[in-house]
């Protein structure tokens, strides 16, 4: 009969959880407002339309992240200081950068600079590589994707 | 569900279903580890530090595994008071903790020739360390909950609260990547789609399913651990009562 002590017949089991639901939405929720106002600041770098459409101070510290161009990637006369252009598809940003590069760093594929803004060039200090979401054996890699469904076609 | 509020239920079936999860999960996990080391080819642009993939992969989801597990067990604690509710968040907490430290510890060692550093404070890396810290808290305070038993189970309820509050980390894990620019590449596996080769992704979700039966045997395994100390705890009382 402990049940009628709770008033209005309700269970106070129900009543726990009809609490904890209506607490339980209220903390997602402050979670997602969180999240959304942290959207700018969280983010580990800029890309390079982040960039084009507000400048940052030239000589501050910040990161450029993007794809590296294809066919962009010069090394200078002195063997270790490299030119490149960072594209995210919508802006170009180029890039100086004087050092050793990850084994990853390529044409065509993700980095993310540490510099700052010198005129209209960014110049690193440092350089990573970002490996994509892709996994493809080293065989597969140089193979167009029919080729390699075909390799896979015939070897079963 | 109540049928399991007698304890003696519960350890007979833990009894069996423990060696069981812990042999076949052992087996799998180590077919597909080995596998994945010796066998499978390398990638096209990691080569072979691939292979930390299939210690990295498992133990990530694992990590997130255990605190959702810690999350259902305290609302089945808050809501239905359930006996074993507050046993199963604390057994899955040491584990949790240790996949989510291993995780870390690979990424690490991945992200060194791969990005070029050891450690960098994108969303992904750095809601995956807070994963960690929560763990700590959480062995914390469940561990003073139950050296506090005869406080009459207070400290359980305070302790289920802190998981459910922390449960929401998880998603943000989740969603990190997407959110916000991060150094760490994008979900490979979505919905029905898969950006990772076969070659890589069978090997990869047959440890992904021994770790996760290893897991299930761990957790009975310190379920039965924590309910044996529980009973010694409370004959020792009747004992100096008498």
């Amino acid at each position: 009969m402990n049940t009628m002590a709770s008033g209005g017949g309700i269970k106070p089991k129900h009543q726990r959880l009809v609490l904890i639901v209506i607490a339980l939405v209220a903390l997602v929720g402050a979670g997602l407002l969180a999240a959304y106002a942290l959207s700018n600041q969280a983010s580990y770098f800029y890309v390079p339309a982040d960039l084009v459409k507000d400048p940052p101070e030239q000589g501050r510290a910040i990161r450029l992240g993007g794809m590296v161009e294809k066919g962009s990637l010069k090394t200078r006369a002195d063997g270790i200081t490299i030119d490149f252009v960072v594209s995210d598809g919508k802006a170009r940003v180029p890039v100086r950068f004087t050092g050793i590069t990850p084994d990853l760093f390529v044409e065509a594929s993700g980095v993310v600079a540490e510099g700052r803004m010198e005129g209209q060039t960014f110049v690193a200090d440092n350089l990573l590589a970002k490996h994509d979401e892709n996994y493809v054996p080293r065989q597969m890699g140089d193979m167009t994707p029919e080729q390699a469904k075909q390799v896979v076609a015939q070897t079963q | 569900m109540h049928g399991f509020a007698n304890p003696a239920r519960f350890l007979r079936l833990a009894r069996w279903m423990m060696p069981l999860l812990l042999v076949s999960g052992l087996l799998l996990s180590m077919g597909a580890v080995l596998y994945g080391v010796l066998v499978v080819p390398p990638d096209r642009l990691m080569g072979e530090t691939v292979r930390i993939m299939f210690i990295h992969v498992p133990a990530a989801w694992l990590g997130m595994a255990g605190w959702s597990t810690i999350a259902i067990a305290s609302l089945v604690e808050l809501v239905w008071r359930h006996p074993l509710a507050a046993i199963a968040g604390r057994a899955a907490a040491v584990p949790g903790a240790v996949f989510t430290a291993i995780c870390l510890a690979t990424g690490s060692i991945w992200a060194r020739p791969t990005w070029g550093t050891w450690w960098v404070w994108d969303g992904r890396l750095t809601s995956f360390l807070v994963l960690l810290f929560l763990y700590f808290g959480y062995i914390a305070l469940s561990g003073a909950a139950q050296r506090d038993m005869a406080g009459g189970g207070g400290g359980n309820r305070i302790t289920a609260i802190f998981g459910l509050v922390g449960a929401i980390n998880i998603p943000i894990i989740n969603r990190s990547v997407v959110w916000w620019n991060s150094l760490h590449q994008p979900p490979s596996i979505t919905a029905g789609k898969s950006a990772i080769d076969g070659t890589f992704l069978w090997p990869l979700l047959i440890a992904a399913i021994g770790f996760s039966l290893i897991f299930g045997g761990v957790i009975l395994a310190r379920m039965r651990t924590l309910l044996a100390d529980i009973q010694a705890e409370a004959r020792l009382r009747r004992k100096a009562m008498a």
